[in-house]
């Protein structure tokens, strides 16, 4: 197997880190959309964290990427 | 078509604008040091302007201004405790600094300066080396016991130090990479879809729409991203400050 294809095939997999990130996205809005249901005045206070968990989380997702991008390019 | 091919990464290539050589330092400056002069004459304008003439029933730029203040003020005495608001002006700075780049970059022929490593990578180093330093001013070599957390078994410790130190270590650079590679990545795709535009023909529409409304996201991305690094450094801070 030459460089090139290995270097995509490595790229790949890189990114398949991105299912994990995806449910942990998809749990954080979650938790902010049950806390509202509940008790819709706490949304003022709730949605800061959330968004600041979400990208928190977001940032582990383009840590893969920038893996993808060093095997890719580097 | 095929012959000028561009690839989207050519967006972030740095062009020197005055050649400046020192013997054999190279301190030309180029286009990301223009886009920074810019990015700090925004910043300055927009707050000196907005508070001159300053009234107590504020006029709209006095209260934007106002609004920026309050917002880093609270989050650093909330998250950096009462020790913590002497260093408001270097968050307020940090933050205003952030912020104006990611959005500046966004506009047409104009660069990202945070969509570089080494300018995030400075801004997170200069963090991380300013709150060890704060926490070694402040609790001696006591500050190595923030490696053990109390109340964890003794036993544990071969297994806890070395993790909490290697997660202490790697604070720089995950500020430094989260910055960047939202910036980068935004970039990139806005870069990819604006690609696609020509070879679509007629549906080259799409492309265009799905642009417009990632320019809007990025926006918003910028403006978090920016409140994200910000308040990672209040955090960073209270551990620092008053060790758990």
């Amino acid at each position: 197997m030459d460089l090139a294809s290995a270097k995509m095939i490595g790229a790949g997999l890189a990114v398949m880190a991105l299912a994990g990130v995806g449910v942990g996205i998809g749990n954080i809005f979650a938790a902010l959309v049950n806390a509202v249901g509940r008790n819709p005045s706490a949304r003022s206070k709730v949605f800061g964290i959330g968004i600041l968990g979400f990208a928190l989380t977001e940032a582990v997702a383009l840590y893969a990427l920038v893996i993808a991008f060093l095997i890719l390019f580097g | 078509m095929a012959a000028n091919k561009t690839s989207p990464l050519e967006q972030f290539t740095i062009h020197r604008i005055v050649p400046i050589h020192i013997g054999r330092l190279d301190a030309s400056f180029t286009n990301s040091a223009l886009l920074m002069c810019i990015v700090v004459g925004l910043v300055v304008a927009f707050m000196a302007l907005s508070m001159r003439g300053a009234r107590l029933v504020p006029s709209r730029w006095q209260s934007m201004a106002e609004l920026s203040y309050e917002f880093i003020a609270n989050m650093v005495r909330d998250n950096a405790g009462a020790a913590g608001a002497r260093y408001f002006p270097f968050v307020f700075t940090l933050f205003m600094f952030i912020l104006f780049s990611n959005l500046v970059g966004l506009f047409p022929f104009s660069y990202t300066v945070t969509s570089q490593f080494i300018v995030t990578a400075g801004l997170a180093v200069t963090v991380f080396i300013g709150v060890t330093i704060i926490a070694f001013a402040r609790h001696g070599f006591h500050f190595f016991t923030f490696f053990f957390p109390e109340g964890a078994p003794v036993i544990m410790a071969p297994l806890l130090v070395p993790i909490e130190i290697i997660s202490y270590l790697s604070r720089p650079f995950s500020l430094a990479i989260r910055l960047f590679a939202n910036m980068m990545a935004g970039h990139i795709m806005l870069a990819v879809f604006a690609g696609f535009v020509v070879s679509l023909g007629l549906f080259g529409v799409l492309p265009i729409l799905f642009d417009s409304v990632l320019i809007g996201f990025e926006v918003f991305i910028g403006i978090l991203q920016a409140y994200v690094f910000a308040i990672l450094a209040c955090l960073y801070l209270n551990d620092a400050l008053y060790m758990h």
